[in-house]
């Protein structure tokens, strides 16, 4: 009964206009952001590298390689207000739900292979 | 101040206006009925004794039962007195008070609940202590707390020093909490924050005197 009454909670919260995506996906977020009364969005482009979390505390890591080659990491709550949206440029293939081996790569060996579902559908 | 009795349903999170994330703690709060109003004619101050779940009628004992039938309401398993400073409003026995009746958004409450109980805890859980080095040819002293005084003289141990005990399993009142949302149909209130206690502990809100600062 309790846990009823954390998601009745929680339900007004949850959003549905996001579309799925999963851990290897390419994925540009857009995210507000308040500067003074000024609102801008600024977009936020990586490979989804996790998801974790159920309800509303439901999360997913973004890993981007930034200028100088340095890794950047940003974890998102799925249901944040701040996301304006987000697109999935290109769906990921791998094997794996925590792509943390991702960090340990360099170059080309960071890349994660592309789901073709095209080919399927012409067989 | 008044308050009212409840329980702790567990914490979640919810986002603000400006996109904040909120972590709170969300509590079953009341409605609860008025069991016996106290006036200083009667008893020397001004009180409510207010009743929360009701319970079986046969499991309530004689004293008890003509208690409840004097105020003409149900039996409660819970019952507790909160003091009124306003004597002029108009409470009387019988009376439901819930959420939306007390409360409001934004206000400040206190919230009193039993922490979980740890058993017979040593000090460096119980009060953070360090414990000894682990290393240089030590054993035996990793947790220990050390020094407990001086020798012959004051050849006691002081009043109060920190030692391991019984810890938690009892009475924890957070105050200043802030009420993020009040969700009246379900009698749901959700505080900033947490509240001691285990999910389904019995908690007491109350207005906080904070709010007069």
């Amino acid at each position: 009964m309790s846990d009823n009454l954390l998601r009745k909670v929680e339900q007004k919260f949850i959003r549905d206009d996001l579309p799925n995506f999963k851990p290897g996906d390419t994925v540009k977020i857009h995210i507000k952001i308040t500067e003074g009364n000024k609102t801008r969005i600024q977009a936020f482009q990586g490979i989804v590298i996790s998801r974790h979390g159920n309800g509303i505390n439901k999360m997913f890591t973004v890993r981007k390689i930034g200028a100088g080659g340095v890794g950047v990491e940003r974890i998102f709550p799925v249901n944040a207000p701040l996301i304006d949206k987000i697109d999935v440029i290109r769906r990921g293939k791998v094997r794996r739900a925590k792509l943390y081996y991702l960090r340990s790569k360099i170059g080309k060996a960071a890349k994660v292979r592309e789901l073709r579902t095209e080919k399927k559908k012409t067989k | 101040m008044i308050g009212l009795l409840g329980k702790k349903i567990g914490m979640t999170s919810v986002y603000a206006e400006d996109g904040r994330r909120i972590l709170v703690t969300v509590l079953s709060v009341g409605p609860c009925k008025i069991v016996q109003v106290k006036t200083p004619e009667n008893d020397g101050y001004y009180a409510l004794q207010l009743g929360y779940e009701t319970k079986k009628p046969n499991k309530v004992n004689k004293p008890m039962k003509g208690h409840f039938k004097k105020a003409g309401v149900e039996p409660f398993r819970k019952l507790k007195e909160f003091r009124i400073e306003n004597p002029d409003e108009k409470f009387k026995t019988g009376q439901t008070l819930s959420i939306d009746n007390v409360f409001q958004e934004g206000e400040l409450v206190d919230c009193t609940g039993t922490s979980k109980g740890k058993g017979f805890q040593g000090v460096m859980k119980r009060h953070g202590f360090h414990g000894g080095p682990k290393t240089h040819g030590q054993s035996d002293r990793g947790r220990a707390p050390g020094s407990i005084g001086a020798s012959s003289y004051p050849s006691r141990v002081v009043k109060g020093l920190s030692m391991g005990g019984q810890m938690g399993n009892k009475i924890v009142t957070v105050r200043g909490l802030r009420v993020v949302k009040i969700m009246p149909d379900d009698n749901l209130l959700l505080v900033k924050g947490s509240v001691a206690g285990s999910n389904g502990g019995y908690v007491v809100v109350k207005k906080s005197k904070k709010n007069l600062r």
